[in-house]
């Protein structure tokens, strides 16, 4: 009886095939419904580690939600996010950081925001100030290390955003259309930074509308239209050969109007 | 009887050669404004932010009383304080009635709920940005009050403005426990009532005109913050 327990604790019996590693993270019919309407509605994913997943999409479709979804800010109100095999949790959101889609600096200095991140991540002393300036560098922004955060160009505040998440040294870093409102240098920046982490093993799960960014970085894309997944798989298959009519749209660069697109409501009737 | 101009220019004497007795009053003044203040701070910000940034029984309850008390006439704080500071009163045996401390006490009950609502609305506004930031670095409880303080830095100082500007214009209830005793508890306000009604407007305009001299120095403070905030991009 012992060892039987022993042997399931350590490899559950018909969990996943054998070649196939656990995912890192996981959604589970994920569905997130707010005011009689059904935002997200059972998305299912699979995020491995060192992965860059890419979730593309038009305006509303859900992903800033799925993001706060997987990253543990909001409840579901179906389905689980599990995290390296378990419910997500404290420990979990932890290993994890996210870079939003409109940084969020704190009204003091550069360094200030970066020493608050390592702080309240416990790390303090001549770790921390390593670390600081390791970001710093990364950055480019050394130069600017006393300035008020919130004075710096669009793009600086981006990078410090993308610095500071990754100074917490995260097993994943979510990022919500990081490069949205910047120019070409600074989107390759932050490109060159994402890369980057990735290269170090971080998994990057990252929301983008821009094709161009989809190409240069997604190894997995996941298509999703008003709340639903409408396409995924390796980023390359969906981008040039897409199945579904609204990833085909966007290949086009037609605007869709499919079935899809009806009032969400209507949807939600028509499921129930 | 002194004429309105022969007034004006006495009371202008006063300020100028730095009369004894009407800097005695103003530094009274002073040091119960400024305590009663620093006190109120000490209550009113924790207590402001903590129904701005955390969900706990009675919340609700909190924000109006607090709204609530923001319009209290500060007469009816003088008579409550009265009551509970005068012998047969709770704090009775304390013996704190007219005395600077009794004054402190009633500037501090009205300029607590001032510094508390107006904290919670600047930390509201602060929170909404930060929270999901927060949220997601894992910010604790504690970590997270300090920090919406800390920010709110600038906003904060002219919420505590406004509460030193209510303190040391306030009258009635400073005179109801204070009793406006001279070289005791005379302040600024309770002598310019006083000496108006003897007919002594030399003394009454001079710390009128250095009230509104405070008053113009509190605003300008309230200026030179805003501006310097906004520069810096921290307000
Ligand atoms: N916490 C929330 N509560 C209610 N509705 C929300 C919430 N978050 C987002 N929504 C709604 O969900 C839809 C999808 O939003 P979002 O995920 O931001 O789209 P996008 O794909 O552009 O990032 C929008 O209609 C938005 O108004
Ligand atoms: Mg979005």
């Amino acid at each position: 009886m012992r060892e039987f327990a022993f042997d399931t604790a350590q490899e559950p019996f018909g969990q996943r095939h054998p070649d196939e590693p656990a995912p890192q993270l996981e959604a589970r019919n994920l569905s997130f419904s707010a005011g009689g309407l059904q935002l997200l509605d059972k998305v299912d994913l699979k995020i491995q580690p060192g992965s860059r997943t890419l979730i593309v999409g038009p305006n509303g479709a859900g992903k800033s939600l799925l993001l706060r979804l997987l990253h543990g800010l909001l409840k579901p109100s179906a389905g689980e996010v599990r995290w390296q095999g378990n419910a997500l949790d404290a420990n979990g959101k932890r290993a994890q950081a996210m870079v939003f889609q409109r940084p969020v600096l704190l009204r003091r200095s550069v360094f200030a925001n970066l020493k608050f991140a390592l702080s309240v991540r416990g790390t303090r002393g001549t770790a921390r100030q390593q670390k600081i300036e390791r970001a710093l560098a990364s950055a480019g922004l050394g130069h600017l290390a006393n300035r008020p955060a919130r004075v710096l160009s669009g793009g600086e505040q981006q990078r410090l955003a993308v610095v500071r998440a990754l100074a917490c040294d995260p097993e994943l870093l979510f990022l919500d259309e990081p490069t949205a409102n910047l120019d070409p240098a600074s989107t390759a920046a932050i490109e060159d930074l994402i890369l980057e982490a990735n290269g170090r093993g971080v998994t990057i799960v990252l929301v983008t509308h821009d094709q161009g960014q989809a190409r240069r970085l997604g190894e997995e894309l996941v298509f999703l239209q008003d709340g639903q997944v409408a396409e995924a798989g390796p980023a390359r298959q969906v981008l040039d050969t897409p199945q579904s009519e609204p990833a085909r749209a966007w290949h086009e660069g037609r605007i869709y109007l499919g079935p899809n697109t009806q009032p969400l409501r209507a949807r939600q009737e028509r499921a129930s | 009887m002194h004429s309105f101009w022969e007034a004006f220019a006495g009371s202008f004497g006063l300020v100028l050669a730095l009369d004894p007795d009407l800097m005695e009053i103003i530094v009274l003044s002073m040091q119960v404004t400024l305590t009663a203040v620093f006190l109120a701070c000490l209550i009113g910000l924790p207590l402001g932010a903590a129904t701005a940034l955390y969900r706990f029984p009675g919340r609700t309850l909190v924000s109006v009383t607090l709204n609530a008390l923001m319009g209290l006439p500060p007469v009816v704080v003088g008579l409550f304080v009265y009551l509970l500071l005068s012998a047969s009163g709770p704090l009775g045996p304390l013996r704190l009635l007219y005395t600077p401390t009794a004054m402190i006490i009633a500037q501090m009950i009205i300029v607590t709920p001032i510094v508390a609502a107006l904290t919670r609305q600047v930390a509201e506004d602060l929170n909404r940005e930060y929270a999901e930031q927060f949220a997601s670095l894992g910010v604790g409880p504690i970590d997270r009050m300090v920090s919406i303080l800390w920010d709110a830095r600038y906003g904060l100082l002219t919420v505590a403005l406004a509460g030193f500007g209510r303190a040391v214009a306030e009258v009635g209830a400073v005179i109801i426990v204070g009793g406006n005793i001279n070289h005791v508890t005379r302040v600024m306000t309770t002598t310019i009532a006083l000496e108006t009604s003897k007919g002594n407007l030399q003394l009454a305009l001079a710390l009128g005109l250095v009230l509104l001299l405070i008053a113009f120095t509190v605003n300008a403070c309230v200026m030179a913050l805003r501006s310097t905030a906004a520069r810096s991009a921290y307000a």
